[in-house]
């Protein structure tokens, strides 16, 4: 008796060992993913944050009334109005370098938001008013500590002289980090500090819009005909295959395909969602079908049965019950697809979508950018300013994407009344 | 003659018991089933009369679910089934070009294994085969169909204040009789009810049962059991099937104690199966 209860411990332990084993594999497994996304988002994040502030300097400008004509405030030129400004507060400044060098310390758009100013409040036109505006790109890098003034002269973007005005700027309270809605509020720009990523936020939501709009009716009713309609054929099988393969061809692939069919051949418009989406789709459309069959097998065929039994048609018995049964599902699949489709980068080169494009698109026919097309472009700039930038539109990238993933298991949520 | 024959010819038929014992209201004739090149069933001939249980038994495999499925052409979902002979409703060829499954079905209605309620409401599952049918006008309509068909399954009383809740909250025993009171919402002439007790314990099986014997009166009833009990309980006729042959048939009392042939008496006596 005793040696039955010996042998059966024995077995046990290694069972239990085995399985403790096994545990430890699966925390590490874990713990190891997990420390890696920490390490990416962190590395981005810090680098990425201070782009969310930004220096403004403190500037007193003369605006006489002769020089500016109130009806239209717009027409005049600010430029030299901070120009002379900028001159007074560093008379020391006297030769044609020195002049350039203080212009330098402020963004060279700070005259259109001085400008702005002015067009809201006209009451200032003929008296002398304080203005926070833009530093200029280097300055901001210098106050935020990426240029180190102990490097040599020559070897700096800021020369000591212009480090001094920045000292002296400081000394006297000119000088404010701010928090950067410019970064949120506008389009792309060629001066880092101007720069703002809502153009190519909302060239990928109108393209993942119209990307949706396409492939999910498209996948889905695929789906349903492969899945419900159609027997075990051998077209089937070779049309299963072929999606399949679909689903794994590259993405540069559809951009050429999309180049030489929408532009080239329909003519539709460069560089635009519109297009975009379309390609978009083409590579999401495999994805799609491939998650919603899944879902759509995933149905109980006792549900089919009681439906049949009951008189319902093929039809009826796909729309009324198999659909909504495997709809959480195929959504699930469609945003994971466009999850995929918000991350493409190669098929919009191709596309056009890579232009420069200052203003925020207004619709589907605009010229657009994407959020990862920004960060290309912003990564491949060489000024300081842009790297930022560009982990910074990689936050606003991540955040697109949880967001969708949110709406996609909140919509599941909803949907998924299995009772 | 167009889809609706199958609804003229069982209205026209008389209803009186002693002249319908002659017709029967649905009958299989040479009927074979293959699936693929495996044939299940081997000219099968089989009348079922009108406002009567009749019993299919037999071994597992023996081809009884197939039988049944014969009887609303359930077997046409399967690509590989291919049904030869004769089988009549009401005298009519249920495979006659001009039958519509969909009016076939309404007329015979089907109650599986499993209990399979719909992921609806209550409500809704009875309300779905009326809606499709389009056999309401309205609201009050539909209800009053609802409620008699849950008090002629015996449930009404058990979910009446719970219409709206989901039907696949009930217990087996319930889920199978909403079953039954979906099936009969449409008012078919013909029930098939493939093993309904199998999944349902003791005291559910006895209200199925009972059940059953109440919607004789209405219906005319056949069921697949493998319960030699429930088949001498619940049926007044028995069919008795093995390795695809139907071995015999007749009145259930001559069969459970007068069996002809030695396979039936082998297989009621539990020595195959
Ligand atoms: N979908 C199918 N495809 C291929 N063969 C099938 C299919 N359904 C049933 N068969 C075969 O047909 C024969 C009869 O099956 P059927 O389901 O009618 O038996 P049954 O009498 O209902 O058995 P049970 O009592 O186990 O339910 C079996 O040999 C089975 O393997
Ligand atoms: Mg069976």
């Amino acid at each position: 008796m005793t040696e039955h209860v010996e042998i059966l411990s024995i077995g046990s332990s290694k069972r239990h060992r085995a399985e403790s084993r096994f545990r430890v594999y699966g925390i590490i497994a874990i713990v190891l993913s997990l420390s890696f996304l920490l390490i990416m988002v962190g590395s981005i994040a810090t680098r990425g944050i201070t782009a969310f502030k930004q220096s403004f300097v403190f500037v007193e400008i003369d605006l006489p009334a002769d020089k500016i004509d109130v009806d239209d405030i717009k027409g005049t030129r600010f430029g030299k109005l901070l120009k002379s400004a900028l001159r007074d507060r560093f008379p020391e400044a006297t030769s044609r370098k020195e002049k350039k060098l203080v212009y330098g310390l402020v963004s060279s758009t700070a005259e259109y938001s001085v400008r702005d100013q002015v067009v809201e409040n006209p009451e200032l036109v003929g008296s002398r008013a304080g203005f926070w505006i833009r530093a200029s790109s280097d300055v901001d890098m210098y106050l935020k500590g990426y240029i180190d003034a102990e490097l040599a002269e020559s070897q700096r973007r800021l020369n000591d002289k212009q480090l001094k005005w920045i000292k002296q700027l400081k000394t006297h309270g000119h000088v404010e980090s701010r928090f950067n809605t410019q970064f949120f509020t506008g389009g792309d720009s060629r001066e880092p500090e101007q720069a703002g990523i809502l153009g190519a936020v909302v060239g990928s939501a109108l393209s993942l819009l119209v990307c949706f709009l396409l492939s999910f009716p498209l996948g889905v009713l695929a789906a349903v005909y492969l899945e419900e309609f159609t027997t075990q054929s051998r077209l089937n099988r070779i049309i299963e295959v072929n999606i399949n393969n679909l689903a794994a061809v590259p993405s540069i692939v559809f951009g050429l395909l999309g180049l030489a069919i929408f532009l080239n051949f329909f003519g539709l418009p460069r560089s635009t969602p519109l297009v975009g989406g379309m390609v978009l789709a083409l590579m999401t459309l495999p994805t799609i079908i491939i998650a919603s069959r899944a879902s759509l097998r995933a149905v109980p065929p006792s549900i089919r049965e009681a439906a049949m039994g009951l008189g319902a048609s093929k039809v009826q018995t796909t729309f009324h019950h198999v659909i909504p049964l495997a709809m959480p599902g195929m959504l699930t699949g469609s945003i994971i697809g466009m999850a995929q489709a918000l991350g493409e980068t190669a098929p919009l080169l191709m596309i056009g979508m890579v232009a420069f494009i200052v203003d925020v698109p207004q619709g589907i026919t605009d010229a657009a950018t994407a959020l990862p097309v920004q960060i290309f472009l912003w990564a491949d700039s060489p000024e300081r300013g842009f790297l930022e930038k560009t982990s910074a539109a990689i936050m606003v990238l991540l955040v697109f994407l949880i967001a969708m993933n949110l709406v996609a298991i909140i919509l599941r949520r909803r949907l998924e009344r299995r009772w | 003659m167009n889809i609706m024959t199958i609804n003229e010819n069982l209205n026209a038929m008389p209803d009186q018991p002693n002249s319908a014992v002659n017709e029967p209201i649905v009958r299989a004739k040479g009927v074979d089933v293959f699936y693929g090149d495996k044939q299940a069933l081997f000219d099968v001939d089989l009348d079922v009369q009108k406002n009567s249980v009749t019993a299919l038994i037999g071994p597992s495999g023996c081809g009884k679910s197939t039988l049944l499925r014969c009887f609303n052409r359930m077997n046409d979902v399967i690509p590989i089934c291919r049904v030869t002979g004769l089988v009549t409703l009401g005298g009519q060829d249920i495979h006659a070009p001009n039958v519509d499954v969909v009016s076939l079905r309404k007329e015979v209605g089907m109650v599986f294994q499993k209990p399979n309620p719909f992921p609806k409401s209550i409500y809704d599952n009875i309300a779905y085969g009326p809606r499709i049918h389009g056999m309401t006008q309205n609201k009050a309509e539909l209800d009053a169909v609802v409620e008699k068909s849950l008090r002629r399954a015996g449930l009404w009383e058990e979910v009446k204040d719970r219409l709206d809740k989901p039907g696949t909250g009930l217990s087996g025993g319930q889920q199978q009789r909403l079953c039954i009171a979906r099936a009969i919402a449409v008012k078919p002439k013909v029930i098939l009810m493939d093993e309904p007790c199998s999944a349902l314990d003791p005291i559910a099986t006895a209200k199925v049962e009972e059940l059953i014997d109440e919607l004789r009166e209405r219906f005319t009833i056949i069921i697949v059991t493998h319960s030699m009990q429930q088949a001498a309980r619940v049926s007044q006729h028995t069919a008795f099937f093995h390795l695809g042959y139907l071995v015999e048939n007749g009145a259930t009392e001559d069969i459970f104690t007068t069996p002809e042939d030695e396979r039936t008496k082998n297989y009621i006596t539990g020595r195959i199966g």
